[in-house]
């Protein structure tokens, strides 16, 4: 697999993993790196790369999996959509498990709703111009890898001139949620692992006012294996030998200092900017995406209207603090007890990226 | 608009009512093609010959799958297949099988034919006789096309005593081949890729023979719904002992590979139908991967990890990088994810 | 959020590409790029390009790569 298995070779991995331990000899204290992307949290375990490093590197997970920080009313709207007649919801396979506030996608499928997984949002089109007599809402999840996609497909429902194709926005913004963890000072962050896909279509700027504000080493990091080790590497280079605070980029091979421009101009197309609820982060100024009212056709909020039940939050359920790193599962008085892969009460539990299932799953 | 009629001939309520329609039926799509005296006797139950002092293995297992034909099967070979399969990792021969057919009303009569053709090809293929069966039809929606029973008997071989209390520190695990190209084989055709990956869904008795004839077997599962990596959970979990994987020796084709990167999912929880995992002594490794080898089925086989003292209960996986990661049970089936 | 592969660009149809990697083949949608050609390495997420893989780069840093190997 070109461009691919390149990037898992064993020995090279040792020798990385070697120079970054070398690098730590006699480093006193913990070195915390978060990263903000669930496939990078689901890479990091995978690999099994923390297994090669020095005890010192801590390895938090942040809030980037956009399973787990969306909130119990996204997900209480979709399922209230659900029992409409007339529509037809379609998904990522990704939310299909998250629990809202009393049950979630999967269980209303189970009693009748009609909910579809598909791998492409262009799906949703296609299913629309099968089922005319139904309405089609797409859940818009995911940062900004996702956004211009969605954006994508609005457009060609607008040219196709489709009309019972919806969206439920729920897409979030990443650079806004790493402020807002910054500004936690309880929690503690030596670096911060950029997603590499995202970085792909915002590029390094959105980053460079953050790194320059909090003084936080950042480095945009690939997901295989040598991307891992060698983005690490990066960032304890920085922390323990430069003694300063850049952005680099690791993953040149993907990500362009500009970006993504057109898939930029597409979501700036269709999209607003808006204040968003993330699980465990709370509102978040300027991190979410709504459609314009240009494209108000399309927007399931305005065009589907429906008795959405009140929200609720499990008392106990730790997934916001788990989300920011200030908590880890097992601090959690429901994991692996009430809230397990089989019974998730929180979304940290549901993806498999999402911290406490990959704690359950990789380490237990 | 007036909807056209129908074109091919269906499958009628009629049909599994008890009458001329069913018996006819029966006789062309089931009777003429699994075609053995048994059979042909067409009594309520099927009288087998005596086994003397065998020991008798039993199974059964329930087929509904969809898409019901999907590349390197369908519904049918699935059917004659998982049950040998479930017979053949006791140590038992597989010699009966028997065949219940539950099928939606509106069902083009194409298809059940292609269906129990494929039956009689696949149990001539694996050796054993269909000898019994049932027919329902049901209303339209009470049923997804086609359900398939099958139940099936075998015999076990002479000093054949499979179990996990067999199980000793250092025994190896061994697989016949590629994993995965099952499951993703029946996605290709959910998800609208086009791939040349094929189910491996086949008899596997032969090659369990030839195992078998080796000694220093201790147990066998075939790795179906859940895949490897559950299959290598019970074990740990029931020996009580610790297994340890090796990622680099586990047998992926390219394309299954890159399929499940696309999708994001990982080989190791995918369904095959054709694969058997075996815990084998570990002086006898060698001679019976070398045994297997000879066999179509066995030419990828490869010794994948073993059984030790540490981790107990659990499945350790050593990555391709050097690194290690636990394999637990899956809840639910894998799904595509973006994340 | 970010799970992406590089896939090879064998066919153009428009707005549309097919992408291919070790036999397993998908139509996608090329909405994302501008100035793809056949023979680019895409990285293909949820049925969509959205980025053209630098193979001057990638090429530069396996380059490293393997004389840290060889050291």
């Amino acid at each position: 697999m070109k461009y691919i298995t390149e990037y898992r070779n064993k020995d090279l991995s040792h020798k990385i993993a070697n120079r970054i331990n070398n690098l730590l000899k006699g480093y006193k204290g913990k070195i915390s790196l978060m990263e903000v992307c669930g496939t990078h949290t689901y890479s990091i375990f995978h690999s099994g790369i923390m297994s090669l490093l020095s005890k010192e590197i801590e390895h938090l997970s942040g809030p980037g999996c956009p399973v787990c920080v969306t909130p119990n009313k996204y997900i209480d709207t979709a399922i209230a959509y659900s029992h409409l007649p007339d529509v037809i919801i379609t998904t990522f396979g990704d939310m299909i498990k998250v629990p809202g506030s009393t049950s979630s996608l999967e269980k209303e499928k189970a009693s009748g709703s009609n909910v579809k997984i598909i791998y492409s949002p262009l799906e949703s089109l296609k299913i629309a111009k099968k089922n005319p007599d139904k309405k089609i809402v797409f859940l818009g999840v995911g940062f900004e890898t996702t956004a211009p996609l969605v954006a994508s497909t609005i457009l060609s429902a607008k040219d196709e001139n489709i009309k019972n194709f919806f969206v439920l926005s729920g897409h979030k913004l990443i650079p806004p949620a790493m402020t807002a963890l910054l500004e936690r000072k309880e929690i503690k962050i030596d670096g911060f692992m950029c997603p590499g896909h995202v970085s792909a279509i915002i590029g390094e700027k959105p980053y460079l006012s953050i790194v320059k504000k909090y003084g936080i080493p950042s480095v945009i990091i690939g997901f295989e294996p040598i991307d891992l080790l060698e983005g690490i590497e990066m960032l304890i280079k920085q922390i323990t030998v430069k003694k300063t605070a850049s952005l680099e980029n690791q993953y040149k091979r993907v990500v362009r200092k500009e970006g993504n421009e057109k898939a930029l101009s597409l979501i700036n197309k269709v999209f607003d900017v808006k204040d968003s609820p993330w699980r465990g982060l709370g509102l978040l100024s300027k991190s979410g995406l709504s459609i314009k009212k240009a494209y108000a056709k399309f927007d399931a909020e305005t065009n589907i209207v429906c008795e959405i039940e009140k929200t609720k939050e499990h008392p106990e359920c730790l997934c916001g603090e788990v989300l920011c790193g200030t908590k880890r599962p097992y601090d959690c008085t429901l994991f692996a007890k009430t809230c397990s892969p089989e019974n998730p009460v929180g979304p940290c539990m549901v993806s498999s990226e999402g911290t406490c299932a990959a704690y359950y799953k990789f380490k237990k | 608009m007036k909807k056209k009629n129908a074109e091919n001939k269906k499958i009628l309520l009629s049909h599994g009512s008890g009458g001329a329609a069913m018996s006819a039926l029966v006789k062309e799509m089931m009777i003429d093609k699994f075609d053995n005296p048994t059979l042909r006797r067409l009594s309520d139950s099927a009288v087998l010959p005596p086994s003397g002092n065998k020991q008798l293995c039993f199974t059964t297992d329930s087929y509904v799958i969809n898409p019901i034909f999907f590349p390197g099967g369908d519904i049918g070979s699935l059917a004659v297949n998982g049950t040998v399969n479930d017979l053949s990792v006791m140590g038992a021969k597989p010699l009966y099988i028997s065949c219940s057919l539950i099928i939606e009303e509106g069902l083009d009569m194409d298809i059940l034919d292609k269906i129990t053709t494929s039956m009689e090809k696949t149990s001539k293929k694996a050796n054993v006789q269909i000898v019994t069966g049932d027919t329902k039809v049901v209303e339209r929606g009470s049923a997804d096309k086609i359900f398939i029973n099958t139940a099936g008997i075998g015999i076990i071989q002479k000093n054949t005593i499979l179990s996990t209390k067999r199980i000793k520190n250092g025994d190896k695990i061994i697989i016949n081949g590629e994993i995965g190209a099952h499951g993703l084989a029946v996605m290709s055709k959910r998800e609208n890729f086009k791939t040349n990956i094929k189910s491996d869904c086949a008899s596997l008795w032969g090659i369990i023979e030839t195992m078998l004839s080796a000694g220093g077997i201790k147990f066998m599962r075939d790795p179906t719904r859940g895949g490897v990596a559950t299959v290598l959970c019970e074990i740990a979990e029931q020996s009580g002992f610790g297994i340890q994987i090796k990622e680099e020796t586990l047998p992926i084709h390219d394309n299954v590979s890159s399929f499940s990167e696309i999708l994001g999912l990982d080989p190791l929880y995918i369904a095959n139908e054709g694969k058997v995992i075996a815990i084998v002594a570990k002086d006898k490794a060698s001679s019976i991967l070398a045994r297997m080898k000879t066999n179509p089925l066995g030419k990828e086989a490869s010794i994948i990890g073993e059984i030790t003292k540490k981790n107990k209960g659990r499945v350790v996986l050593e990555t391709i990088i050097g690194g290690k990661r636990i394999i637990d049970r899956l809840t639910g089936d894998q799904l595509p994810r973006i994340c | 959020m970010c799970l992406a592969v590089p896939m090879k660009l064998i066919k153009i149809e428009g707005n549309e590409g097919i992408v291919e990697l070790s036999g397993v083949k998908k139509e996608i949608s090329l909405t994302l790029l501008k100035d793809v050609k056949i023979g680019d390495y895409l990285i293909i997420h949820a049925g969509f390009a959205i980025e053209k893989l630098n193979e001057e780069e990638a090429k530069k840093t396996l380059a490293i790569w393997e004389e840290i190997g060889n050291l």
